[in-house]
């Protein structure tokens, strides 16, 4: 179990991180999902041990390992960028952890082919890392990182730098190749999409500081603030202010409303839902949905409607909110009775 | 845009221009001092080898050769030795006038040789150390350590700092890491930073001079001291001035895929 104790990171007077209290357990996919300068990497860096905090500790197993060095940690890490030792070839990259802990050969070449196995990178072992593809490459690191069964293992956003098939057939793999280490496995992402793929637990973040973490569903089904709704939603989540409501009465308490974009539909569901009279922006279509940009009084909303729609910029739509899909928030951001929300 | 037919006449003449020179000097030294002399010949007309064989039989000729490869090696050993972990420093790590150190590094070497003859003429004799082949090596690092920092400084920043990070995570320590991995990596910058070094210790004469007596007599000294000289043999200055070229295209030779990019000091 890793736990992090009021953990904070001041580089040159700017506060990487602040406050951060977390324990994530053995076996569980654990998701640090957060926009981009959200502090994951800065986290994960201080999680590994390649950065010191400047404040708090950081206790593995009930241990403080807050200065230990790197190289006398457990632990293992991919990086975003592929990072394998370009003079070697992709057999020495994967045994290197093994190699320095001074593992006999044959149990060496024994892991290493199965890691390479796991990893499809069998045809490949003979061959450097410049003459592989972006995700084999990637695909070296994560091997690396399985063969040296660490304590910890630290994934910061592995998939971002792959196109989007290469990343789909390892997003699938991944929980998978995780899944019999009893590792605590980190995994870092700004894609709401992968966290819910990974499951788990999910931490979200938001400056440097942790919003809220929990398992993945409850985090996205009842986020306890407007933050942390807004870090779970791609497309980006679309608020009301509650005075500017179809039906403020409704919603008395509550400062701002949201609701995700696929909760806005274009045929009503209940017999009493919200209807608003909105204006077409624009419109995007990537092949089975439709990305539809609406002004509602004044605030942007997306609309992600299925199937092809053909709405001219300008033209008057209106759309139906299911009430139970709303989510509240009061002036402070606070979630107001968190709702479930009909899948 | 399609290449005119006469394209390769300017590259030619340049080639030319700068090979006319060294191909004097290489005819020369095949050449009797009678011929050279007397006559304007292109090719030598009666070729020989006596002059080299003048060269290989003096022992004097023989140690000068010696004396330089002597402290050029040892002087291009100890500048990549000092020059590697600065550099690395350098590149990774940041800490106060890490840049001023830097550029102050290389204004070093805009002060002529000339100026620093005095003070360690002085400071060498001081401690013992004049007319031997270190006290040369060591001069010569005043400016082939920096020119060497420079330019590893710039293949070691093309090394991405994951790497390094990634050696420890894998559990490296950090001499394990620099030697096994970092070295390899940047071994063609080490090669071309070396070349630096050697050529510039090689042809370098007023410290070399000034340091030396007896012990210790560099190929410029015996090259200069012999081209003042009245009655000088012209085929035998050849002959030697024509061997001390080859160090300096052996090594090139060496690094002659990495010489573009040590030029522009890594940084491509």
């Amino acid at each position: 179990m890793l736990e992090l104790r009021d953990v904070s990171r001041r580089v040159s007077g700017v506060d990487h991180l602040s406050g951060i209290s977390i324990r994530l357990e053995r076996g569980a996919l654990n998701v640090l999902l957060g926009p981009t300068r959200a502090g994951k990497t800065s986290l994960i860096r201080l999680m590994a041990g390649l950065d010191r905090p400047s404040a708090g500790s950081v206790l593995f197993d009930g241990q403080d390992v807050t200065g230990r060095p790197v190289s006398k940690r457990n632990v293992a890490m991919v990086y975003q960028q592929f990072v394998n030792y370009p003079g070697w070839t992709v057999r020495e990259n994967i045994a290197s952890p093994l190699k320095v802990r001074g593992t006999a050969p044959a149990e060496i070449e024994r892991e290493v082919k199965r890691a390479a196995d796991l990893l499809r990178l069998r045809e490949l072992l003979d061959r450097r890392p410049a003459e592989l593809s972006g995700g084999q490459q990637q695909r070296v690191a994560i091997a690396r990182a399985l063969v040296k069964k660490a304590g910890l293992i630290l994934l910061d956003e592995p998939l971002a730098n792959l196109d989007y098939k290469l990343r789909e057939d390892l997003r699938a793999e991944l929980p998978r190749l995780f899944a019999d280490s009893a590792a605590v496995v980190v995994y870092a992402t700004t894609e709401p999409a992968e966290a819910l793929l990974l499951d788990g637990v999910t931490v979200a973040m938001h400056e440097g500081k942790v919003v809220q973490a929990g398992p993945t569903q409850s985090l996205y089904r009842e986020p306890q603030d407007l933050a942390t709704a807004r870090i779970f939603s791609d497309p980006p989540i679309n608020t009301i202010p509650a005075a500017a409501a179809a039906n403020p009465a409704r919603f008395a308490g509550a400062t701002t409303l949201a609701v995700r974009a696929h909760h806005i539909r274009l045929q009503p569901r209940s017999a009493s839902p919200d209807v608003y009279v909105t204006q077409v922006e624009s419109i995007e279509i990537n092949g089975s949905e439709s990305f539809v940009r609406l002004d509602v009084r004044g605030q942007h909303w997306v609309m992600l409607a299925r199937g092809i729609h053909a709405f001219a910029p300008g033209t008057s739509l209106t759309v139906y909110v299911e009430p139970e899909d709303v989510m509240q928030f009061d002036a402070a951001g606070q979630a107001i009775r968190p709702r479930r929300e009909a899948a | 845009m399609k290449q005119g037919r006469f394209a390769w006449i300017v590259p030619a003449l340049y080639i030319l221009f700068l090979m006319t020179p060294i191909y004097w000097l290489v005819a020369m030294s095949f050449k009797t001092n009678l011929e050279i002399t007397t006559r304007f010949t292109l090719f030598p007309e009666a070729f020989t080898l006596d002059n080299y064989a003048k060269v290989f039989g003096d022992e004097r000729w023989r140690s000068v050769f010696a004396n330089s490869l002597m402290y050029v090696s040892l002087n291009t050993v100890i500048s990549i030795l000092v020059a590697l972990p600065a550099a690395y420093a350098f590149s990774r790590y940041r800490f106060f006038g890490d840049k001023h150190l830097f550029f102050w590094l290389l204004t070093n070497r805009m002060a002529p040789v000339a100026v620093f003859t005095l003070p360690f003429f002085q400071l060498y004799s001081a401690f013992g150390l004049f007319d031997t082949h270190i006290a040369v090596a060591l001069a010569h690092c005043l400016f082939n350590v920096p020119l060497a920092v420079w330019i590893l400084e710039g293949f070691m920043s093309g090394v991405p700092r994951e790497i390094d990070e990634t050696a420890y995570i894998d559990g490296y320590s950090f001499p394990a890491f620099f030697v096994k991995i970092f070295i390899p990596m940047i071994a063609s910058g080490i090669g071309v930073a070396a070349f630096f070094c050697f050529m510039f210790s090689w042809v370098e004469y007023l410290i070399a001079d000034a340091l030396s007596r007896n012990a210790v007599v560099p190929i410029t000294t015996r090259l200069q001291a012999l081209s003042q000289a009245s009655g000088t043999d012209w085929g035998v200055l050849a002959a030697a001035g024509t061997l001390t070229l080859i160090p300096g295209a052996i090594v090139i030779w060496f690094v002659r895929n990495y010489i573009a990019k040590g030029f522009a000091l890594g940084r491509v």
